[in-house]
């Protein structure tokens, strides 16, 4: 363990809540202004209502968008689960031809920015596929999703893999098990925790994804990122978006308990 | 494809199963290369059925591959192998009617130890209630019935290998092919799993075959020992050929210690113009001036180094033609006794000539 003097300490516990203060103030700011009674943002607040509550819950665009944001996120993982899942296992128990291109390939996606994802699949849909009469819709909103979640799951899976022991799955052949209940009773429970966790990451990403949606949602379609961003266009509406911000602020703490459940679980296990 | 072995009901070892004692295991003309390299090189080899049997030799002399080609892990490039006189080359692991206990022990860190052991039943969809009685049998057979509830990550070294032993066994193989199995563990346990492996071998009465690189633990398990070199075997026998009767100079060193003799020395030894082989512990030390009889044979040097040992003390001596002889003394003086010959030395060695083996 390093040791620190006494005015270090001081100094570097200063440092780490300026920082925290950062983060967290303006996360704290929007929970306080979802019960403003003002329509526009303020400190203090003026009074405080459950007015924007109730009219956010009973707003039917908002309940669509959330709809919405929840299947193209829910397809897009499970796209991202299947193909990051198989990716996985070739890229790691497999050599081929190619095999550095294609790992390259597949990783690419996530550092490539929104906007020219956005672009590149907006215009693959509008300028290519619909005048050969290929209408891609909402499910091309979801294919564009996918091709960054992917990753999320593959690197997850990847790693642990990389990590597991190959004479497992041949002890669970050599006491008789065929390759199907070798993969359900050996493999499957040694990444699934790296595959529940790639799963998560891939929702998440795909929920909050407001670049890419913007130029691959059809036409009339919001998820609720778009939402929330046209309403902040609405002075008047803004403040229901502190009410959902805050909604998921809550929900956002689910992943993290898992994930980290997860990980302990694991650490217990080795 | 459930194989016929699994279903036979447990009971007690060597109880009616009519299929038992044909266990043995036939490899003919087996090559098998990965890539440029030939890790097998076109060997025939028998092992007899309830035989424990040896595979010895250095890192890298295929006495692995081998024994993953038996298990199926691997494919033959060319040859066949057959268990219990059914050709098995094409087959699949989880057909043929042998079990494996890996290096490290490969259990699985998410199963119980009772449920470890229970794999091999489960996936053979063997009843609820005979697993549960079987798989006690076995844990009680490797007296580890206490650890059933446990993870295998809370189990130590010894006891996780006992647990693999467990796994393999309940499903009553014709051949147990355990890989180094003893290579994880400290001497102190590792001599005492030696036991151990021996008397449940004898118990299942099984073909064991065994894959190891530590020359002495060859000699005190097996019955008999294949000498691996370079994909090839150099020799089978019994412990005691092998060692007495070394037909290669590689046996000869890799299995204890030797004085090799190249045929050039050999001739002005002997007469006979081949390279032989003596065990340090057939060598004799004398004064140099004492007479060998005419069945020794002899030669004179100096003592350039003393090794105690503890049982023994080993000496080593340089001809003036530039031959290094090794005799081995035990130690069978008093104590307090300072060894006989001293480092200086002028001595002379000497072994009965027909006690050294021929090497070609």
């Amino acid at each position: 363990m390093l040791r620190l003097t006494r005015g270090t300490r001081i100094a570097f516990g200063i440092v780490v809540a300026i920082v925290l203060l950062f983060m967290y103030v303006p996360l704290f700011l929007v929970i306080i202004n979802s019960f403003n009674i003002a329509p526009i943002a303020s400190w203090p607040i003026t009074g405080f209502t459950l007015d924007w509550w109730v009219r956010a819950f009973q707003n039917e665009a908002l309940w669509t968008a959330v709809t919405n944001s929840a299947i193209v996120a829910a397809g897009a993982m499970v796209i991202a689960l299947v193909l990051g899942t198989l990716a996985a296992f070739a890229l790691q128990r497999y050599d081929f031809f190619g095999k550095h291109t294609v790992n390259l390939l597949i990783v690419l996606p996530i550092a490539l920015p929104g906007v020219v994802t956005g672009v590149a699949f907006s215009n693959s849909f509008n300028n290519v596929l619909e005048p050969a009469g290929i209408q891609v819709g909402y499910f091309g909103m979801i294919i564009a999703h996918a091709t960054f979640c992917i990753v999320m799951v593959f690197n997850n899976v990847f790693a642990r893999l990389r990590r597991m022991n190959p004479s497992m799955q041949e002890a669970s052949m050599d006491l008789g098990a065929s390759l199907w209940q070798t993969f359900r009773l050996v493999t499957f429970p040694q990444f699934r925790t790296a595959f529940v966790a790639g799963g998560l990451l891939a929702f998440a990403l795909s929920f909050d994804e407001i670049v890419v949606t913007i130029f691959t949602a059809p036409a009339g379609v919001e998820t609720l990122p778009l939402w929330m961003f046209n309403q902040m266009a609405r002075p008047n509406e803004a403040t229901q978006v502190n009410v959902i911000a805050t909604v998921l602020i809550l929900l956002s703490f689910i992943p993290v308990y898992v994930s980290q459940r997860l990980t302990r679980a694991e650490e217990e296990e080795r | 494809m459930s194989a016929p072995h699994a279903t036979t009901t447990p009971g007690a070892p060597g109880s009616a199963d009519p299929e038992r004692g044909h266990g043995g295991v036939e490899l003919t003309a087996v090559t098998k290369r990965f890539g440029e390299t030939t890790a097998v090189d076109n060997l025939t080899l028998t092992v007899e059925s309830g035989e424990f049997f040896s595979m010895l030799g250095p890192s890298g002399s295929g006495k692995t591959t081998v024994l993953r080609l038996i298990a199926g892990f691997e494919e033959v490039t060319s040859g066949t192998i057959a268990i219990a006189g059914a050709d098995v080359t094409g087959a699949a692991p989880f057909d043929r009617t042998v079990n494996t206990v890996f290096q490290d022990y490969a259990l699985f860190p998410h199963m119980s130890i009772a449920e470890n052991v229970a794999y091999g039943l489960r996936v053979r969809k063997v009843a609820k209630a005979e697993q549960r009685e079987r798989v006690a049998t076995a844990l009680e057979q490797v007296r580890l019935s206490h650890v059933a509830d446990r993870l295998p990550h809370q189990l130590s070294g010894g006891q996780r290998q006992r647990i693999a032993l467990a796994r393999a066994l309940i499903l009553q193989p014709r051949v147990l092919l355990l890989d180094e199995p003893l290579g994880a563990l400290d001497k102190q346990l590792r001599e005492q799993m030696q036991i151990e492996l021996k008397q449940i071998q004898r118990e299942v009465g099984i073909t064991f075959i065994f894959v190891t690189h530590d020359q002495e633990e060859a000699l005190t398990l097996s019955d008999r020992i294949a000498v691996f070199n370079n994909g090839k075997v150099e020799q089978v026998g019994t412990p005691r050929e092998v060692y007495e009767y070394p037909q290669t100079a590689f046996v000869a060193s890799f299995l204890g210690l030797s004085n090799l003799i190249d045929a050039a020395h050999a001739e002005r030894l002997t007469g006979v113009a081949t390279a032989i082989s003596v065990r340090p512990e057939r060598v004799r030390l004398m004064d140099a001036r004492t007479e060998p009889a005419a069945h020794e044979t002899c030669v004179d040097g100096t003592i350039v180094e003393t090794v105690y040992t503890g049982p023994t003390t080993r000496y080593i001596v340089d001809t003036v033609d530039g031959l290094r002889v090794v005799a081995e003394r035990h130690n069978d003086h008093a104590p307090s006794d300072t060894a006989p010959y001293h480092r200086g030395d002028a001595v002379r060695a000497v072994w009965v000539t027909e006690h050294a083996a021929i090497v070609p």
